[in-house]
């Protein structure tokens, strides 16, 4: 027995998730030009990795596999993964990375919709403290010729120093710990570009356009990347302001390291995030502040990841104290 | 020395002013566990469960002299909401007690009532009206279902009728979740 | 003038395939062999039949008497012969069955003697009885009584009146508008006069141009307490709630009245139905469907109450595929269960629905929380929260949650990427708690009354003990005597009489003083008819008392 509404509207959570595929795209064809082509290997591998696990865990839950499948959640999480991870990391770091994001994550949780952490960030950061080293080893951007980054990836080859570099984020922290240097010195170096790290900063335009995209076609609200960029470029101009030698500008802040990702894929993860107007801007303005200050005083070079989980443990709270005034509740007009 | 045993002398008072204000602020009236288990039970009165009524079996299973799962007009819901408050195992209800029926009222055949009173006088919710050799009939929405008043009558004129479905009573079924065989 | 329109949060956009009903005039239905009458034509209350089978009944005639305060009288739609009082499927979602009175017409279609009412002249409770024994009740779906709707006459500003018909297929009350324009507007006129209202807002959606401009056109000579609005179209605007928060910018709570903030709605059919019984005289005995969907013949039909949907379809041809009907918009509707259902007062459309134009829906996924469904209702609550809190039957937080300020309107489960059947939750929540607060108070009720029986038995217990001890005293005082008289005769027997007597006496004199005491209750407000009934009655008593 079918009950009223007997019309729907042609969206479905395959169509959400394919739009996120599609606005993702920018970012992935500037990471191809200023970074590393091989991430789109590593994106094969970890495309067929989530579907792979996600059908045994719908096997072993005695769950149907066709639509799950079909709802290309899996393939954007894998995505979110491998974006987040470094592009020279072996196959078998991002392999393992995209099963603890899609077996520990979301299925022990129960499945789709029902994991309170976001499965990307808990697989950063379970892999960031499993290899630390690993995790750290970025590429000089475009300084890699295609061959070696496929050694790096699929045959193991490991001659790190000769090759790879730390991110700007890295290199300031590092530079700063040392002493004897102020963020602009550190910042002329060759190494970065204008304000991120060189190539860095359009790999951020490209999550910027994909972002926009997701705006425009309504799938994400304005709420948290909004309070994400904002909170962060407050957060880090006010110390900025304080001692310029000392922090780095909310610019550099801005298009450094994942924060654009995560201000339009990973923090408006609808799943682990506040659901209510309000609670977006809380949740996403606690998540820009917390990953300033791991970012600023804390022991890893980037802290969004770490910072998104904390907001998740305080989404349920968060939620229920920012309900929206229901129709008619709103108080005044009332003769 | 001295002062750590006065700062503890001065914990221990501290804490025992506020237990003993506590325990005064947030005195409990009566026995609220007696009262929350008869909330729980359907007052229909009707004695399955062995006791005179459900406030004294409500008494009883407080007292830990009845088990949670006698209650058959309850039902397993009933049972469910017990052992939730009570904080016990769930149990099905227990089959010399009897076994959960739709929900019925009394039917007093008006042909066949010789007046006799009998089932005016057990019923334990003054839901039944009538006099001495008058006809007598059963005040339906007042009827808890209890049977009580089927045994006593002589003439077995009073049946059970179990109430039908009105769009008043009409209930929307939880919706189905329909999940496709594992392909 | 208003100055600006409000608006509400969400609503959606449906497609509004209004264009294939909406195009041809209105056709009167032909007689249908048998009409099926329910006594109750709304879920709140049902008539006492007035009629016997064999009876013979005239158009417009009483079949039914209104009982109880939101009770209105049901009427024989044409003349003809009572065949039978049986139970007949009622357009509800259950699908129950209701007594109802079956007419066979005799084709005549003859009047009872009918008479307009100057309603200026008499009484403004005349008035609403009057209305109410024209049995008008609200024609855009859910049949609250009109007469009630029309309050105390006091307090009411603006008198809103619905022409938005936001839901789509859905064409009668455009057509209405357009043909009987002067109609709605008299109509519209009368109901502002008896609710004592300033001005009058008729809210009609901007997708129907043509009957904003019949309407402008028959209210140029109205005057300036009466405007057309033309609103925005989107659903749903046509909901009461919503229409007056676009019109006026008031929000009515959930359990409020729109009283209480100075402002009432009527659906436009219930304007044209009011003017039709003050002008003509005529009760509430037909009322325009919309057939569409998979028909060969869509459009709009003004059809005789009690016609059963299967005569009805007839007209309109349902194509070979159609698999099911509803009944009211594909918004909001309900799967007819049963083609015997027949037309009542808030019919307002049947739709025949193929697999192509109403697909099944497909298989539900799980929730992603994407707030889609939230940003979508007009009620500004948060459907997903509803819908985990009513999937894990946790009533107590789905009513935190403000379960009952949703209308049901369908928008959420209209948007979910998931197509969760949101609604179908909802409605299930709140019938279980319906449901629970009625077992809730039957409990309470057996409850007081075992305890008052109880103590009812300890009193008479103790009475009885303290009469024999009382007795037994009487008793040996007078053997006391009697030795003392030397007499041993028995007790004359009336000494064992008196006594009872003047307890007789005595309880006699107590209740009539405690009478005195209370003043009758409810004797306030009594219509005229009422007040006749109790006086017999007294009368009676009276006489039976002498």
């Amino acid at each position: 027995m079918i009950h009223s509404p007997y019309i729907r509207k042609p969206a479905s959570v395959q169509s959400v998730m394919l739009t996120v595929l599609i606005a993702l795209i920018p970012g992935i064809a500037a990471y191809v030009w200023q970074i590393a082509a091989v991430v789109l290997v590593n994106l094969v591998i970890a495309t067929v990795t989530a579907l792979l696990a996600e059908a045994a865990m719908l096997k072993v839950r005695g769950r149907p596999l066709a639509p799950a499948l079909s709802d290309l959640s899996a393939v954007v999480t894998a995505w979110l993964v491998v974006l987040c991870f470094p592009p020279i990391l072996p196959w078998w770091a991002t392999v393992l990375g995209v099963l603890i994001a899609i077996v520990a994550v979301k299925h022990l949780y129960g499945g789709l919709g029902q994991n309170p952490f976001n499965p990307a960030m808990v697989a950063y950061c379970a892999m960031i403290i499993a290899f630390p080293s690993l995790m750290s080893q970025w590429p000089p951007a475009g300084q890699l010729d295609l061959q070696t980054q496929l050694d790096l990836v699929l045959g193991g080859v490991r001659e790190l120093d000769a090759i790879t570099g730390a991110t700007a984020l890295d290199a300031i922290r590092t530079g700063l710990r040392a002493g004897n240097t102020s963020v602009d010195a550190l910042l002329t170096q060759s190494a970065f570009g204008q304000f991120g790290g060189r190539g860095w900063e359009w790999l951020a335009l490209g999550y910027l356009a994909g972002g926009i995209y997701l705006l425009v076609r309504g799938i994400i609200t304005w709420h948290m990347p909004t309070a994400f960029i904002v909170g962060l470029a407050v957060i880090s101009g006010a110390f900025w302001l304080t001692n310029p030698a000392q922090f780095a500008s909310p610019l550099f802040h801005l298009a450094s390291g994942g924060a654009m990702l995560a201000a339009f894929f990973i923090v408006t993860d609808p799943v682990s995030g506040a659901a209510t107007p309000h609670g977006k801007l809380i949740f996403a303005a606690g998540i820009a502040l917390i990953a300033y200050l791991i970012r600023a005083f804390g022991a890893f070079p980037e802290g969004i990841a770490f910072a998104v989980l904390l907001m998740n443990i305080c989404v349920p709270l968060i939620d229920m104290n920012t309900q929206p005034p229901v129709f008619g509740h709103r108080g005044g007009k009332a003769r | 020395m001295l002062t750590a045993l006065l700062i503890m002398t001065g914990i221990a008072i501290v804490l025992g002013a506020a237990l003993g204000y506590a325990s005064i602020r947030f005195k409990v009236e009566g026995d609220p566990l007696v009262e929350k288990i008869d909330a729980i039970l359907p007052q229909t009165q009707c004695g399955q469960c062995g006791y005179p009524g459900c406030k004294p079996y409500a008494q009883a299973i407080s007292n830990g002299e009845a088990d949670i799962n006698q209650c058959p007009p309850g039902g397993e819901e009933g049972i469910r909401k017990l052992a939730d408050l009570l904080g016990r195992e769930f149990k099905p209800l227990s089959e010399e007690h009897g076994h959960e029926k739709p929900k019925s009222v009394a039917f007093i055949n008006e042909q066949l009532c010789i007046g006799c009173t009998l089932c005016i006088q057990a019923c334990p919710v003054d839901a039944i009206v009538g006099a001495a050799k008058q006809m007598h009939t059963v005040v339906s929405p007042l009827c808890t279902g209890c049977e009580l008043c089927v045994a006593p009558c002589p003439v077995d004129c009073i049946a059970m009728v179990p109430v039908g479905e009105t769009v008043e009573t009409w209930k929307w079924k939880y919706p189905v979740i329909e999940l496709r065989p594992a392909a | 003038m208003i100055a600006r329109l409000f608006n509400f949060r969400g609503g959606v956009k449906p497609v509004s395939h209004k264009n294939e009903s909406s195009a041809t005039p209105i056709v009167k239905a032909p007689l249908p062999p048998r009409l099926v009458i329910p006594l109750r034509q709304s879920i709140r209350s049902t008539a006492r039949c007035l009629v016997q089978p064999g009876q013979r009944v005239l158009k417009g005639e009483h079949i039914g008497e209104g009982e109880g305060p939101l009770g209105t009288s049901v009427h024989a739609s044409t003349s003809g012969t009572v065949v039978e009082i049986a139970s007949f499927p009622m357009a509800h979602a259950s699908g129950l069955e209701t007594p109802s009175v079956v007419i066979e017409p005799d084709g005549e279609d003859r009047w009872i003697d009918h008479a307009p009412l100057d309603y200026r002249n008499v009484s403004r409770n005349a008035a609403l009885a009057y209305l109410r024994n024209s049995g008008i009740v609200g024609m855009g779906g859910a049949g609250f009584p009109t007469h009630v709707k029309l309050g105390n006459g006091s307090g009411i500003d603006t008198l809103v009146i619905n022409g938005a018909e936001c839901e789509p297929w859905i064409t009668c009350d455009d057509r209405l508008m357009r043909e009987r324009a002067a109609e709605v507007l008299s109509g519209a006129t009368i109901l502002r006069e008896l609710i004592g209202a300033r001005r009058v807002l008729i809210g009609i959606e901007d997708n129907k141009p043509e009957a904003i401009t019949a309407m402008r056109a028959a209210a140029s000579g109205v005057g300036d307490t009466l405007e057309i609005v033309p609103v925005p179209t989107l659903y749903p605007a046509g909901g009461e709630k919503q229409l007056i928060r676009v019109l006026t910018g008031i929000e009515i709570a959930q359990g409020k009245l729109g009283a209480d903030f100075g402002v009432q709605c009527f659906n436009v059919g219930t304007a044209q139905a009011v003017h039709r019984a003050i002008h003509h005289g005529e009760p509430l005995l037909s009322r325009i469907v919309t057939l569409t969907g998979n028909v060969a013949h869509p459009g709009n039909y003004e059809v005789l109450l009690g016609t059963p949907v299967d005569a009805l379809l007839k007209l309109a041809g349902p194509k070979a595929d159609t698999d099911r009907y509803i009944m009211g918009g594909p918004m909001m509707g309900i799967d007819l269960q049963s083609l015997k259902v027949p037309v009542v007062k808030g019919t307002n459309c049947v739709i025949s629905a193929s697999p192509a134009l109403f697909p099944p829906p497909p298989p539900e996924l799980p929730c992603i929380r994407c707030g889609a469904c939230a940003r979508a209702c007009p009620a500004d609550l948060q459907p997903f929260e509803l819908y985990w809190f009513s999937r894990a039957k946790n009533f107590g937080k789905t009513q935190e949650y403000h379960l009952f300020d949703c209308i049901e309107c369908g928008c959420c489960a209209f948007v979910c990427p998931s197509r969760i059947p949101l609604v179908d939750y909802y409605r299930f929540a709140k019938s279980e708690i319906w449901a629970r607060e009625r077992d809730l108070k039957a409990s309470d009720q057996a409850r007081d009354r075992f305890e008052f029986r109880n103590f009812r038995q300890e009193r008479e217990k103790e009475e009885k003990a303290a009469k024999l001890a009382a007795k037994a005293a009487e008793t040996r005082a007078k053997l006391a005597d009697g030795t003392s008289a030397g007499a041993a005769e028995a007790p004359p027997p009336v000494s064992d009489e008196d006594p009872k007597k003047a307890l007789i006496a005595a309880a006699l004199a107590r209740a009539k003083q405690q009478k005195a005491a209370v003043t009758p209750q409810n004797t306030e407000d009594l219509s005229p008819e009422t007040q006749a009934e109790i006086d017999e009655i007294e009368a009676r008593r009276e006489k039976l008392n002498d």
